[in-house]
């Protein structure tokens, strides 16, 4: 499986803009860690790991876009999201940056506060503001879920990449004037491509979840589990 | 290490730099990179600086250049982000090859090309000489929050199991006359992925369940925890790279 960087690898923004991106990601963790250690029991300590580890996995899956120059991995803040909560999520996707920064080299060790703040913060965030508002409003179903997983997945994916373009805009390593609406476009553009598979996965996943164990997921926990039909249980024999 | 265990990286092997201790190697890599960065682009002689202090690191780690350089190859996508950036550039433009470029994106390009590529190497060194259990314990010393570092190790533990789900639920696709012809199997991949995600949790569960019933309290135990921490000798031995780099870093801020 062939793995290619798609975080800010070191040398695109410069020192002082990362510096001020590192001290927010700091105090968005510290803020994590204090309100995610509340949530963390028995159940969502495994799922933590599991979130993660998948995140880890399907971030190794790239999607070719049309040409070998421009691919993209899924980002995994709205599934994380989904699963265990904004605080402990936007953790889990905090740790895959930094396990891949010191091992992969993917995205640079001095850049890890912007990757940070664009994935796991802004992602996150995002995903997690539009599954409270569309829960409320799409109708309690399996197809709710799924159009609000999907819809999170896909808005949450475009927000962190334009997350990029700002950081970019406040400390590229080359002032490119105009063209930084192109760069806008065309991350703008890709991403939304990258959304729509990412999108598609995260809804199958929290779809089947929801189905079987819906006590696993947390975004259903504090307004009850969703009206379902009956599904044969998944697994079996192993 | 028991069975089971697959390395991301590791490179199985024995020299002064795999028996540093973890922490003293994530500390050291961090800073060299931070120096790295920190240096102004103009400054080409104290990239090769840092190249030779990289290579001198890898020498003595045993670890093959053709490895390194292949790993490297994950660079790629900013590589080609770097070589747009001297058309896009805007400001003084220059001769190149008969192309007009912009002299602000050709240093640019080239910050991007040595500072990430530099980094690359950085971690991968740490990646070759340290095993991901021993990463964890490291950060674990260098007081990464608990909840942190707990993620991260089920996330290595489970992706173990997520990988022998995979590997498992694809044999019996197969056996049951599926047949995947193309490239990464979309569609087995698509339709598969919630059960995959459902059953390896489920796996996963039953593994923390265990690790409980035998006195996890989300730390691991000491044993598991090897060796002794870093002593000060450790630290100043690792310390000669960053310091160098440090140095090299100092000297291109002053004359530049």
């Amino acid at each position: 499986m062939e793995h290619l960087a798609m975080h800010i690898s070191n040398g695109i923004i410069n020192g002082p803009v990362a510096a001020i991106f590192a001290v927010i990601a700091l105090a968005a963790m510290a803020l994590c860690v204090q309100r995610g250690r509340q949530h963390l029991d028995d159940r969502l300590a495994p799922m933590a790991g599991l979130v993660a580890a998948f995140i880890f996995a399907v971030q190794m899956i790239n999607f070719p876009i049309f040409t070998a120059g421009v691919s993209g991995h899924l980002l995994g803040g709205a599934l994380a999201a989904l699963l265990v909560g904004p605080w402990v999520g936007a953790l889990c996707v905090a740790v895959v940056l930094t396990v891949q920064a010191l091992v992969f080299g993917d995205g640079g060790v001095a850049m890890l506060g912007l990757n940070i703040t664009n994935l796991a913060i802004i992602g996150t965030a995002a995903a997690y503001l539009l599954i409270v508002a569309l829960l409320r409003v799409l109708p309690r179903t399996p197809a709710g879920l799924a159009v609000t997983a999907f819809v999170s997945a896909l808005v949450s994916v475009v927000v962190a990449a334009l997350g990029f373009v700002v950081q970019y805009k406040l400390g590229g390593a080359v002032d490119l004037g105009d063209n930084i609406a192109g760069l806008a476009g065309t991350i703008a553009g890709t991403h939304l491509l990258i959304g729509v598979g990412e999108g598609l996965i995260t809804a199958m996943t929290v779809l089947t979840v929801a189905k079987t164990r819906p006590d696993l997921v947390y975004a259903l926990r504090a307004r009850g589990p969703i009206a379902l039909s009956p599904v044969p249980a998944v697994g079996g024999a192993r | 290490m028991g069975a089971g265990h697959s390395q991301l990286l590791y490179h199985c092997s024995d020299s002064p730099v795999h028996r540093l201790p973890p922490e003293v190697k994530i500390a050291a890599m961090v800073a060299f990179t931070l120096a790295v960065v920190a240096t102004p682009r103009e400054a080409l002689w104290a990239f090769g600086g840092y190249a030779v202090l990289v290579v001198a690191v890898a020498a003595v780690a045993r670890v093959r250049p053709g490895w390194l350089l292949r790993r490297s190859l994950i660079e790629l996508p900013f590589v080609l982000f770097a070589f747009a950036l001297p058309f896009l550039g805007v400001g003084e433009r220059t001769e190149l090859l008969g192309l007009s470029v912009s002299v602000d994106g050709l240093y640019g390009a080239w910050n991007i090309l040595a500072k990430g590529t530099l980094g690359v190497l950085a971690s991968l060194l740490l990646a070759a000489t340290t095993t991901t259990r021993d990463l964890i314990i490291g950060l674990d010393r260098l007081r990464c929050p608990q909840l942190l570092t707990q993620i991260a190790t089920f996330m290595l533990r489970y992706l173990e199991v997520l990988v022998g789900e995979a590997r498992r639920m694809r044999v019996a696709r197969l056996s049951r006359g599926d047949d995947p012809r193309f490239g990464w199997q979309l569609r087995g991949f698509a339709t598969g992925v919630g059960a995959l995600f459902l059953r390896a949790y489920e796996r996963g569960e039953r593994v923390y369940l265990a690790m409980l019933s035998r006195g996890y309290t989300g730390r691991m135990p000491q044993v598991w925890q090897g060796a002794e921490a870093a002593t000060p000798g450790q630290w100043l031995v690792a310390s000669t790279v960053p310091a160098v780099a440090a140095g090299v870093a100092a000297t291109a801020l002053v004359l530049t």
